[in-house]
């Protein structure tokens, strides 16, 4: 059988697994919550009278910070704790199968949410007469926003058997990326490293990136961003998991 | 042909404890060799080694003829493989776990169906294929376990303690399935649990310490009790004369012990010379001075004594 067939079996067995818990439920209903009291109240949605969704995807960053980890902290955590990692790497799978076919199936669960609010866009498409095109944009951008923050997840869930430490670290390793541009991060690193690292740091920045896309201004630049971003943690989820797995 | 499995001078290494030093073997078809020691011996790291979980400090591992790090897909193909504890997904039914194995096994269609029938037929699955796992027994989350290590008919099976923590009734369900496979397939299985290698084991292997200590025929383990043959004598205390000192005097015994002492019965283990018999001599000697005689009858040896003796040698039997 074909790699991608088997990336497929693992992505919807997983993808099932998010249904067949409380899990999907709970986090759906969360998640547009959320979305919708920060858009309505901290975005102050109908008072700024503009026919766009930037108060609804400026705090998509701040949801996925804690959102995202609460999803990945089980991604590899919870294979290890229940002993079934060395059921799945006993199977005919390589690694990274395994790797990509859990990333992809808890990236598209975001995505459904995400795509759970189009009311949203139903919403400013009644009131107004807003860009569609920035719209979309926007929710692309917010998309492989997710992707970053759920790959970083995997990677954190591998180091480790404990789904709190799972999440804690994610968390913290989330912000770094959704920070890098700003003081927070910056300060940590000027005064002793050079000037084009502290560019190198401020360029990794989540919300740099995302704010361009969301916009509409949709650069090569930032897709490939997270693409490669998504690429590298995956890729680091991989080594950790061969170079961990016998604990 | 070559062996079924084939493994050369395996060497596990954790930071700096040695797991398993210099282990090799071969087991071909129609083989049940049962890996017996302690807890910790490193018969799990050994098997995770075979089924390509874990990659090996040093040495080589070939299952059906793949290398098991080299080829590892083909390999893995030919194996099934119970891991210590049976794990499944929980949140998963029967039916949905053994349906993914088999798609992740490259099973389709009908050619999945039938398997799946004929598996959940053999080890009894059919009243809990729609329950979640989590809710089930231990009797049956261990044979939703073996069911996905035999789902694709594999022609090795690898059965890390795959009887622990069953009932005695399950414990023989689990023993008749494994004899019944055990002819076209060649079969490694742990288990601390001795009568066991009496039961399904063609072959045992004691592991103590990450080496082998000693691999032979059931039989053969038994033969290397230091009680080997030793014959077993429960007499009533109404014989005032040292039974003791008598025994000893009958040609062949080396050694004779009390091993019970009891207000109505004595019992001794009459121990022989290397190599003799002396069941005869010593039912003679009953006979002469008349011994009113409760039990008689020779000790092949127990395997846990031979157990005890090898993996603990710094202990005297008593």
């Amino acid at each position: 059988m074909e790699s991608t067939g088997r990336i497929s079996v693992i992505f919807k067995r997983e993808l099932g697994g998010y249904f067949a818990t409380p899990i999907a439920s709970v986090f759906l209903v969360i998640f547009l919550m959320l979305a919708g009291a920060f858009t309505f109240y901290l975005g102050n949605f109908f008072t700024r009278d503009q026919a766009d969704l930037l108060p609804f995807f400026t705090f998509h960053p701040w949801l996925y910070l804690v959102l995202i980890p609460a999803l990945a902290m089980r991604l590899w955590a919870e294979e290890r704790r229940g002993g079934t990692i060395e059921l799945l790497f006993t199977l005919p799978v390589t690694l990274w199968e395994a790797v990509v076919g859990k990333f992809l199936a808890a990236w598209c669960f975001t995505g459904i949410a995400l795509a759970l609010t189009f009311p949203m866009w139903l919403t400013v498409n009644v009131l107004g007469e807003p860009d569609n095109g920035v719209i979309l944009a926007g929710y692309l951008g917010s998309f492989l926003m997710a992707g970053g923050f759920m790959a970083i997840g995997s990677c954190v869930s591998a180091f480790t058997k404990n789904q709190v430490i799972a999440f804690v670290i994610s968390v913290g390793v989330g912000l770094g990326f959704v920070l890098s541009g700003f003081p927070l991060v910056l300060d940590f690193f000027s005064g002793w490293a050079p000037h084009f690292f502290l560019e190198l740091v401020s360029s990794f920045s989540f919300l740099t990136h995302f704010q361009d896309v969301s916009r509409g201004v949709v650069d090569l630049r930032d897709l490939v961003y997270f693409v490669s971003l998504i690429g590298f943690w995956l890729f680091a989820t991989s080594l950790i998991l061969e170079w961990k797995k016998a604990e | 042909m070559s062996a079924m499995v084939d493994i050369r001078q395996l060497r596990k290494v954790f930071g700096r404890i040695v797991a398993v030093e210099d282990v090799s073997l071969t087991v071909e078809r129609g083989e049940v060799l049962g890996f017996l020691g302690p807890n910790g011996a490193g018969k799990s790291t050994t098997m995770k080694m075979i089924t390509g979980f874990l990659t090996p400090t040093k040495g080589t591992v070939r299952v059906n003829g793949f290398d098991v790090q080299e080829q590892s897909i083909a390999a893995k193909k030919s194996l099934g493989y119970l891991p210590e504890g049976a794990p499944a997904y929980g949140d998963m039914t029967p039916m949905s776990f053994l349906v993914f194995v088999g798609k992740l096994r490259g099973l389709r269609g009908a050619d999945l169906q039938q398997r799946l029938s004929e598996t959940i037929r053999k080890v009894n699955l059919e009243g809990v294929m729609h329950q979640s796992i989590d809710t089930l027994s231990k009797g049956f989350k261990r044979r939703v376990g073996l069911a996905q290590a035999i789902l694709h008919d594999p022609p090795v099976l690898i059965l890390d303690e795959p009887t622990d923590g069953l009932d005695p009734n399950q414990k023989h369900e689990v023993r008749e399935l494994i004899k019944a496979m055990a002819r076209e397939k060649a079969i490694i299985l742990s288990t601390h649990i001795l009568e066991e290698v009496h039961a399904v084991c063609t072959r045992a292997m004691i592991i103590a310490k990450g080496r082998v200590i000693t691999d032979g025929t059931p039989a053969e383990l038994e033969a290397r009790s230091p009680w080997h043959n030793a014959v077993i004598l429960r007499v009533r205390s109404t014989h005032p004369g040292d039974v003791r000192a008598i025994l000893l005097d009958v040609p062949g015994v080396r050694k004779a012990q009390v091993i019970e002492e009891g207000e109505a019965e004595h019992v001794y283990r009459v121990v022989p010379e290397e190599g003799r018999q002396i069941l005869g001599a010593v039912s003679q000697c009953v006979h002469r001075h008349n011994w009113d005689v409760v039990e008689l009858f020779v000790s092949r040896g127990q395997l846990d004594e031979v157990f005890r003796s090898l993996t603990m040698p710094a202990q005297a039997l008593t």
